[in-house]
């Protein structure tokens, strides 16, 4: 199995496969919007959703873009699996705050984590596996043995997973498309390679 | 009681800002357009927020769900309704 492309969304800038694909001096919410506008991403639905969905919708567009093997696939063979610190808390303090006056449909739909999943899903129709577990930090050994799991037993054939946390307008992402199949550009899939492209430091 | 363009230019407004329609303006909103699939593509969650937006800013409790069918039908029948069971 190998890493086919990876993307980082973190401090300002936005890489894929070590290529600053945007940087901007703006943070979280007006960071993420701006970097939807400036690589045209043309999805209304990204304007509805919480921060968490955000940075997902758009670091799973960078990622997938000019990947024409992930588009190849049926369905049912892609999926994710992601993680996180600090689950949804930023939905669910916005949820609370707006439920004071009148308890919003459109922000309690966020107060999951898995919601950055099923947004993605829906773009991108993917329909197989996936899952979202919460941990202090981004365990590269438990997502490299869950993933390896699914591919193994043919669950799926393509899989994006990786890390994925909004706390206090800090957006921290890094994921990763996992495929079986070695690829001229390829990383091959390890927890060593999964430790050593999170912990690159693209910052300011 | 404004009248009901005055009214429609209004929900126009509201329904952008409360369903985070940030790619619209007012204009693009065709009074007789469907809110829901074909016309501005609203989906089930909309629908939860536009019977919130009627008790938050016109203190109106749609009777059953049945009737939110006929009044989300488009700006024109929600602006229709609101005038009818305004106080």
């Amino acid at each position: 199995m190998h890493i086919t492309a990876a993307v980082i969304v973190r401090d300002g800038v936005i890489v894929k496969d070590e290529a600053v694909i945007y940087r901007s001096s703006e943070e979280g919410g007006t960071f993420i919007k701006a970097a939807y506008e400036e690589l045209e991403m043309d999805y209304p639905r990204f304007y509805k959703m919480d921060l968490l969905s955000k940075t997902g919708t758009v670091a799973v567009d960078v990622l997938l873009r000019d990947h024409a093997g992930f588009e190849a696939c049926r369905p049912e063979t892609a999926g994710m699996v992601l993680s996180n610190r600090n689950a949804s808390i930023e939905a669910d303090v916005q949820y609370l705050e707006a439920s004071k006056a009148y308890p919003s449909p459109a922000l309690f739909v966020y107060t999951l984590p898995n919601i950055v999943i099923g947004e993605i899903s829906i773009r991108y129709r993917f329909k197989g596996e996936n899952a979202f577990f919460v941990s202090d930090a981004f365990d590269a050994d438990w997502i490299h043995w869950y993933v390896t799991d699914l591919m193994q037993r043919n669950l799926l054939k393509v899989c994006i997973c990786g890390w994925i946390d909004v706390l206090e307008e800090q957006l921290d992402a890094c994921l990763f498309l996992v495929e079986p199949a070695p690829a001229q550009t390829g990383t091959a899939f390890t927890v060593e390679n999964l430790c050593s492209i999170y912990n690159k430091n693209y910052g300011k | 009681m404004e009248n009901k363009q005055e009214l429609i230019h209004r929900l126009k407004e509201q329904i952008i800002k409360q369903l985070k329609l940030e790619n619209k303006r007012p204009e693009d909103i065709g009074d007789h357009d469907p809110l829901f699939v074909d016309g501005l593509g609203l989906d089930s969650i909309d629908a939860l927020e536009l019977i919130v937006l009627l008790q938050q800013e016109y203190n109106i409790k749609l009777r059953s769900a049945e009737e939110g069918q006929d009044v989300f039908r488009s700006i024109d029948t929600m602006a229709d309704y609101i005038l009818e069971h305004s106080a």
